[in-house]
């Protein structure tokens, strides 16, 4: 037998010679009448255009849009609202629904994304038929677009119903802020008796509020804030009279981070 | 030179065949975006395997900094998106591709679909891809804790107790996964670094080699 170089190959080596050729299964791409054209080099170099257009949209994607990084992972902090990545939202979402969770949690979490995974891994088994044609065998191809819809469908609900802004803030990183104040002065025990100390921490540290450091807002403003809210806090927050409210906000307005 | 190289290897080799199975072969008309537009989505798997090749080489930067423990994972994290040179960029394209990934996941296997070309003789390869989307999966849910972020560590509580809901063995899979029955911590990130960096990865090459050599055995589908 020859081999080595000097071996003449015709097409393809899966090209059997005719009278080899078994009449079942499907017919070999290279019986059909075509421009066929070598992987090596032509082929790859048209390929190796498109990943590089790929590549560039890529990279523009990854400097625009830097990976996020939220603060360092804290398990007492029970009040966080979890989210997967966008990829498993639909299966979160389904979680969410009645029959697809509490007693039924197994339905949701379990059968129906297993019957799906098992579905598709036997479709070869499921349709046995020989059209490939997808208009020519509606059952797969229903399913599938059912499928598709139903994924569509709850990864949109779950990004409408998923309060991104609360999702931000929470997990933010935090720099470290201390400052030093007077325990005893007016305005702090005006200010850790009031329900301001519950969002905005101790030490002015923050928590589910922003940290009250270094704000650079007059008293005047921080007095505004404190009667009519801000972002996610609203107005009325602050339970006390007026005259200890214009005293906190006097006592905010001079914090200032020390070194 | 190269030839004579070449000649020497082959006289004691044989490789030939090789070069040829590799890529020493035709590309049908049906699958040219050259000559038909539509066949864009035959380049779908491809581009797959492209953002898989970034993903291992991506990680393998990201390793040199990555630090497996609690205490220091966050900040080697910290350190590499905001010290390290180009670490922003090598961690963007292994965030994204993550993404990408499974995009490009999906829209193969939906070709695949639609062409119909799982059908015999591909039924096996369907089901090695179909084992190549699943292994995907995984590593995106383990690698989304590495980073030991807020968003990862309460995620993965939430995958951890889907998980430990399978009826009868959900208990053990999750301490399989957490290293423990109760806690989610310490033990849990290493565990999930180990998969997510030698076991998964481990399968996926198997898994892709097989996807590989039956395409070569079998060819790509005829057109429809």
């Amino acid at each position: 037998m020859h081999r080595g170089k000097g071996l003449k190959f015709v097409g393809d080596s899966r090209v059997l010679h005719p009278s080899s050729r078994k009449k079942k299964g499907p017919k070999d791409y290279s019986e059909y009448p075509g421009k066929t054209e070598a992987f090596w080099p032509d082929f790859l170099l048209k390929e190796w255009l498109i990943g590089s257009v790929f590549l560039i949209g890529y990279l523009i994607l990854t400097v625009s849009h830097p990976s996020p990084l939220e603060r360092q992972a804290d398990p007492t902090d029970t009040a966080y609202i979890p989210l997967p990545d966008w990829y498993f939202l639909f299966l979160y979402q389904l979680l969410k629904y009645q029959f697809a969770s509490g007693p039924y949690n197994v339905i949701g979490a379990i059968v129906m994304p297993g019957i799906a995974f098992m579905a598709l891994l036997l479709v070869p088994f499921l349709d046995t038929s020989k059209e490939r044609r997808p208009f020519k065998r509606p059952l797969p191809t229903g399913f599938m677009l059912l499928a598709i819809a139903s994924i569509i469908f709850l990864t949109w609900e779950s990004v409408v119903n998923h309060d991104w802004e609360a999702a931000k803030a929470q997990g933010e990183i935090r720099e470290e802020v201390s400052v030093e104040f007077d325990e005893n002065s007016e305005g702090y025990q005006l200010y850790s008796t009031s329900s301001c100390i519950g969002c905005h921490g101790n030490a002015f540290e923050g928590g589910i509020g922003p940290t009250l450091v270094g704000t650079g807002r007059s008293a005047e403003e921080i007095y505004e804030i404190g009667k009519n809210g801000i972002a996610s806090m609203p107005a009325g927050t602050y339970q006390g009279t007026d005259e200890e409210l214009q005293v906190i906000a006097e006592f905010i307005s001079t914090l200032e981070a020390s070194e | 030179m190269l030839n004579k190289i070449y000649d020497w290897v082959d006289e004691r080799l044989d490789i030939t065949p090789i070069w040829r199975d590799i890529a020493d072969h035709e590309v049908p008309e049906h699958v040219n975006p050259a000559h038909h537009f539509s066949a864009f989505v035959y380049c779908f798997g491809g581009l797959t395997f492209f953002v898989t090749v970034i993903q291992i080489l991506s990680g393998m930067f990201l390793t040199m900094y990555y630090v497996p423990d609690i205490e220091n994972a966050w900040n080697s994290v910290y350190y590499l998106q905001n010290e390290v040179a180009f670490g922003e960029i090598v961690r963007g394209m292994h965030h994204w591709g993550a993404s990408l990934v499974i995009v490009m996941m999906f829209l193969h296997t939906l070709r695949v679909f639609f062409t119909g070309s799982y059908k015999k003789p591909r039924e096996l390869n369907w089901m090695v891809g179909v084992g190549i989307f699943g292994i995907m999966l995984g590593l995106g849910f383990t690698g989304y804790l590495l980073p030991w972020d807020m968003k990862a560590l309460f995620a993965t509580k939430v995958g951890i107790e889907i998980a430990a809901s399978v009826p009868f063995i959900g208990g053990m899979i999750k301490t399989l996964l957490a290293g423990d029955e109760v806690i989610l911590g310490a033990q849990t990130l290493t565990r999930f670094f180990a998969i997510h960096v030698f076991f998964l990865p481990a399968a996926l090459f198997g898994l892709l080699a097989a996807h590989f050599i039956l395409i070569r055995r079998q060819g790509i589908s005829g057109p429809l």
